[in-house]
């Protein structure tokens, strides 16, 4: 279930040593290949658990059983509920269950967060130690909107420090990776700049084959409660085991929040309807949808596998009645400069509440500056302490024109570009990276490569449009069956679209589901 | 850690607790005391109806600046008087105890977001369009970006390129004792803003002293923040370099206090800080184009001391002038002591100070339409200068027009008594006299005393239509100031009617002058005092301003006749 968690990641940033990998290639999985694709999980619990043929506390025993088991290989949680306390929640639910009360739709669904997002009764360091031991007095407004719905939050998953990064190399916590031979620090999905709520639904393998990683439009989701890395560009998603999970999970979570300025108004459409059963499709479900892919993504720097492996999900996407065109957008590679100063120059000023005033280690100077540099070169890791130099850098008096206004410019030019391209199409496609997932250390030293890595996501982030990850095949070879995700892009609130087409091309692909490395083994075993 | 204070703790624990104090060495933190509530809880009573003189007449001043000039810009801060803070919704009253007003928000909790109280608008709108300025209907928020452990997220959320509102004038009118004259300053712009929150040091066990310069060989060891403050919404209102003199700045604040007041966005208190003033001053030769080194003077508490410390500072730099020495002004910041009534060197090298300021990505735009702002406009009161104008064209003085419309509430009791039909200039006189004086020895708002305008108006007709002298006026004035009641009833209560009064003076003046021998015949027959007094009172209100001569001549008669 943890490999849920992680598997966005396996989509880019992963992993490693030879011998798993060919643990994964060599070990039988007969059920990946054939089974059909894994169904809506959430969906399922609920059914069991009312229909009482599980119980939630058996569930949550399943779930912390695994969890214990790998963490230490996987390190990819910051801190875990104790037992007693997702077991006590687990069986209040079972009471309410068995008087016949209502429960919510997310009844029994153990969730993870990512740990910038504030949860009132865990720690929320958003993996910097300025933030060491600090318990918000507040949830986030997606989980207090998770925990209204019956959800069980297990615990705060492991990010690069404030998020910025892809690896969780970056992280405070879990510098060493523990040494484990499966280093599968997927759980940051800073890549796409996402700030994760993970579903992880429990007791069921299927879930740890293929994961979906949804972000929804900005402002589509309360960001209350989100420790602010990019403001303008922080969007929470949802990540789930099938598209109808990471559907469900977003209903769930959107929404207008008194307390976010920027949340949208919008009325949340019920994008369960979308979930048809494939037995109820014509032949071409997709008749008629326009579909552009988009040209600068498929050119130089994009690793080739890659390449072949998103085109030939087009060229499914064209059997199921998809007319496929292809896209230019010319300001494509413009993304990646532009949305590294906006994010570091936005993160500069919202990191500058850290100032060892209230939180961190505070170090005493003679006057208050020494006060202020001191305690932040303590408490801030390197990469952190790189983007605010950056965007203190681009936000200065004489650069802001060059930079910060120019990036802006930039932005807005991705924006419109981006509207033109989906008048013309009802989405747009492209690889989710250039790459398959980065072995650990591999970009460490060279930032500029690590952020090159982004230029699948940026634009869709600065643009603020919603987009929808699937895999869809693996690189064989080279870099040894590490999964490749492709990306729909749909427009500004659109989500209901990009679900209904993610749900069939799921249900219609055959044998792409992925199956970590980890898991592998214990199939083997 | 002060990361300790917050852990586990509920953002309303502060309410709950808030006595909280936790020490730290060295250190700067958030803590409450209660020994600084009294001090800081002690409210200064609005003394609306006293108008500000500035100072006194000082011929010095005008001695200096025969050959020099001196050019006054002022910044003022306006605390806006909203029931909560600008993006939270935790109130603020001035004086609370530290730390209880506090919200994840306020307090710049990570995590928590700003969202934009409409009032805050609202008001800006109003005094934007008070002063006559442009309205940007498009305007946005800015971060302003520095370090001070008083501002806790390391940036004020503010307006930077694109203010809600530019380009206005005010009007203003000079007080009489300096002179006179009607000026118009401009204003360069008015934008919204969050105030931060208030240090509070241990120095010398006087907690509730802000502390404007922070340094640590000053502060010793211990430096306390408080955050009720923090995020209370302010309007920033820039004037033009317009002001020449200490009298003029100082009635360019008075005048701005008058109209926040009058718009009820803030309740204008220069004691409390809601209103702060920070003036720009340079001193140049008259006839030079170019302005002087401009230095920046800060802590002016009232307008007395934004005119002195503006006089001191010119005679400051005209000194050093005239002396050879102007490059020994520099541009600084400069404090004004109160004690010393003199201004001392604050920090130097201003200016260089980068803010980094760049468009606030947690709140969106400020969008405002033609009809909101002309519904505010609409709702806007009489201001403080349509009001002067006005009551000049009733035939006030200058002195009185001052009077009357220095505080909203007594123009507005003079607004309401002069409705009743009473006389202007008699209604002015009573409201300046005895109505202030009353005010200022008990210390009285004009809303406190029990006196309705109408009854003044009453009052006003009582006298002028002769039911009772102007004497008894004064006593019934202070009856009902004191203890209410109407004009009618205590004159029916206190007996003060007793002769029957002619209908009306016209009829009454012909009857007094035929019956003149028979007046003198009914007083011989007096017997008592009392019958005695009646009888004047009768005469004097009877005939009284009418025909002054004859009531003397009566008067003195009588009095020939008392003697013999």
């Amino acid at each position: 279930m943890l490999s849920s968690a992680q598997t966005p990641r396996l989509l880019r940033s992963p992993t490693t040593t030879t011998t798993t990998l060919k643990c994964f290639h060599s070990s039988p999985i007969p059920t990946s290949a054939s089974t059909p694709p894994p169904p809506s999980q959430i969906l399922t619990t609920r059914k069991s658990l009312l229909s009482r043929q599980t119980s939630a506390v058996d569930l949550a025993k399943s779930f912390l059983h695994r969890l214990r088991r790998h963490e230490p290989q996987l390190s990819s949680f910051l801190h875990v509920s104790p037992d007693e306390t997702v077991l006590k929640q687990a069986e209040e639910l079972d009471n309410k269950i068995k008087n016949n009360e209502e429960v919510g739709p997310l009844a029994g669904v153990l969730v993870g967060v990512k740990d910038n997002i504030c949860t009132y009764d865990m720690p929320s360091t958003a993996g910097s130690r300025l933030l060491e031991n600090y318990r918000p007095p507040f949830d986030a407004t997606v989980v207090r909107k998770l925990r209204e719905r019956g959800a069980i939050v297990v615990g705060k998953t492991n990010l690069d420090e404030f998020g910025m990064g892809s690896t969780t190399e970056g992280s405070a916590y879990q510098e060493g990776h523990r040494g484990a031979q499966l280093q599968l620090f997927l759980l940051d999905n800073a890549w796409w700049h996402w700030e994760v709520i993970l579903v992880e639904v429990s007791g069921n393998r299927a879930s740890f084959c293929g994961v979906v990683g949804l972000k929804p439009t900005y402002g589509r989701v309360s960001r209350y409660g989100l420790v602010a890395y990019a403001s303008s560009l922080d969007v929470i998603g949802c990540f789930g085991s099938s598209v109808a999970d990471a559907g469900i999970l977003l209903h769930t979570v959107s929404g207008h929040d008194k307390f976010d300025a920027t949340s949208s108004k919008r009325e949340v459409p019920n994008y369960a309807s979308q979930f048809v059963p494939i037995d109820y499709l014509e032949s071409k479900p997709l008749k008629g949808l326009r579909v552009g892919v988009i040209r600068e993504t498929f050119e130089d720097g994009v690793d080739s596998e890659v390449i072949s492996t998103v085109r030939d999900a087009v060229s499914h996407l064209e059997e199921l009645g998809c007319t496929v065109s292809e896209v230019s957008l010319p300001s494509y590679s413009l993304g990646l400069p532009a949305y590294y100063i906006l994010a570091s120059s936005e993160s500069s000023s919202n990191l500058s509440r850290y100032d060892g005033v209230r939180y961190g280690n505070q170090v005493f100077g003679d006057e208050l500056n020494s006060l202020y540099g001191d305690s932040r070169a303590q408490g801030f890791g390197s990469e952190v302490k790189m983007r605010i130099l950056m965007g203190t850098y681009a936000l200065s008096a004489g650069y802001y024109d060059a930079y910060y206004k120019r990036a802006q410019q930039v932005r807005t030019i991705i924006r419109n570009s981006f509207k033109d391209a989906l008048d013309k199409n009802d989405i747009l496609i492209s690889p989710a990276a250039p790459s398959v997932a980065y072995k650990i250390g591999e970009k460490k030293n060279d930032p500029l490569a690590m952020y090159a890595g982004d230029i699948m996501t940026v634009n869709v982030n600065l643009a603020g449009l919603p987009a929808l990850v699937l895999p869809c095949g693996f690189v064989e070879g080279g870099s040894a069956g590490l999964p490749v995700g492709f990306q729909m892009i749909g427009a500004a609130f659109d989500e209901e679209k990009l679900l209904k087409i993610g749900h069939i091309f799921e249900q219609t692909l055959q044998g792409y589901s992925f199956v970590p490395p980890l898991v592998a083994d214990e199939w083997t075993c | 850690m002060a990361l300790t204070l917050f852990r586990g703790l509920r953002s309303n624990c502060f309410r709950l607790y808030p006595s909280l104090y936790v020490a730290r060495k060295h250190g700067v933190f958030y803590c409450s005391m209660t020994s600084a509530e009294g001090q800081t809880a002690t409210q200064e009573k609005q003394q609306t109806q006293l108008k500000s003189s500035p100072r006194k007449e000082s011929p010095k001043i005008e001695e200096v600046l025969k050959n020099y000039e001196a050019v006054i810009g002022i910044e003022t801060h306006v605390q806006l008087a909203t029931l909560t803070k600008a993006f939270c919704s935790c109130p603020y009253n001035y004086g609370a105890q530290p730390n209880t007003s506090i919200c994840p928000i306020c307090m710049g909790l990570p995590g928590a977001l700003p969202v934009l109280n409409s009032k805050v608008i609202e008001s800006a709108v109003k005094v934007g369009l008070a002063l006559n300025c442009k309205l940007s209907l498009s305007s946005k928020f800015d971060r302003k970006q520095y370090f001070y452990p008083d501002l806790p997220k390391g940036y004020q959320i503010s307006q930077f390129d694109i203010p809600i509102a530019s380009d206005g004038y005010v009007d203003i009118d000079l007080p009489v004792e300096f002179g006179g004259g009607h000026r118009k300053f401009g204003i360069t712009r008015v934008h919204m803003e969050e105030d931060a929150g208030k240090l509070l040091h241990t120095g010398n066990g006087n907690f509730s002293q802000e502390i404007t310069i922070l340094s640590y060989k000053i502060i010793c060891s211990l430096l306390l923040v408080d955050l009720n403050r923090a995020g209370v919404p302010l309007l920033e209102i820039v004037s033009e370099p317009d002001m020449r003199t200490g009298v003029e700045a100082a009635e360019y604040a008075a005048e701005l206090q008058r109209l926040v007041r009058y718009l009820g966005v803030s309740n204008g208190n220069m004691q409390e800080g809601s209103l702060r003033c920070d003036v720009n001053i340079s001193v140049r030769p008259i006839g030079q184009l170019e302005f002087g080194t401009k230095v920046e003077i800060k802590n002016l508490n009232s307008f007395s001391s934004v005119g002195r410390a503006i006089d001191f500072e010119i005679s400051r730099q005209v000194k050093l002038h005239s002396q050879g020495q102007a490059d020994q002004i520099v541009q600084e910041t400069r404090l004004w002591e109160e004690g010393a009534q003199k201004t001392v060197t604050m920090r130097k090298k201003e200016g260089l100070s980068d803010y980094r300021y760049f468009p606030e990505p947690d709140l969106p735009g400020v969008i405002l339409s033609e009809e909101y702002i002309n519904e505010i406009r609409e709702s806007l009161p009489e201001l403080p200068e349509m009001k002067r104008r006005r009551y000049e064209k009733l035939g006030l003085s200058m002195q009185d027009v001052l009077f009357l419309t220095n505080d909203i509430n007594v123009a507005a009791f003079f607004d309401a008594t002069i409705a009743t039909g009473a006389d202007v200039k008699l209604a002015a006189n009573w409201i300046m006299g005895d109505i202030a004086a009353y005010m200022n020895n008990e210390k009285l708002s004009v809303n406190d005393i029990k006196l309705t305008p109408q009854e003044l108006g009453e009052l006003i007709a009582s006298i002028k239509g002769g039911t009772i002298s102007g004497k008894i006026g004064k006593e019934i004035l202070l009856e009902l100031m004191a203890k209410g009641g109407t004009v009618k009833g205590l004159i029916k209560e206190k007996d003060l009617v007793q002769a029957k009064m002619p209908s009306s003076r016209k009829v009454m003046v012909p009857k007094v002058k035929v019956k003149l021998p028979s007046i003198l015949q009914m007083y011989l027959r007096l017997t008592t005092k009392r019958q005695i007094f009646r009888f004047g009172y009768v005469l004097k209100v009877g005939i009284g301003e009418v025909i002054p001569a004859f009531f003397q001549k009566i008067y003195l008669h009588s009095l020939n006749l008392a003697a013999n």
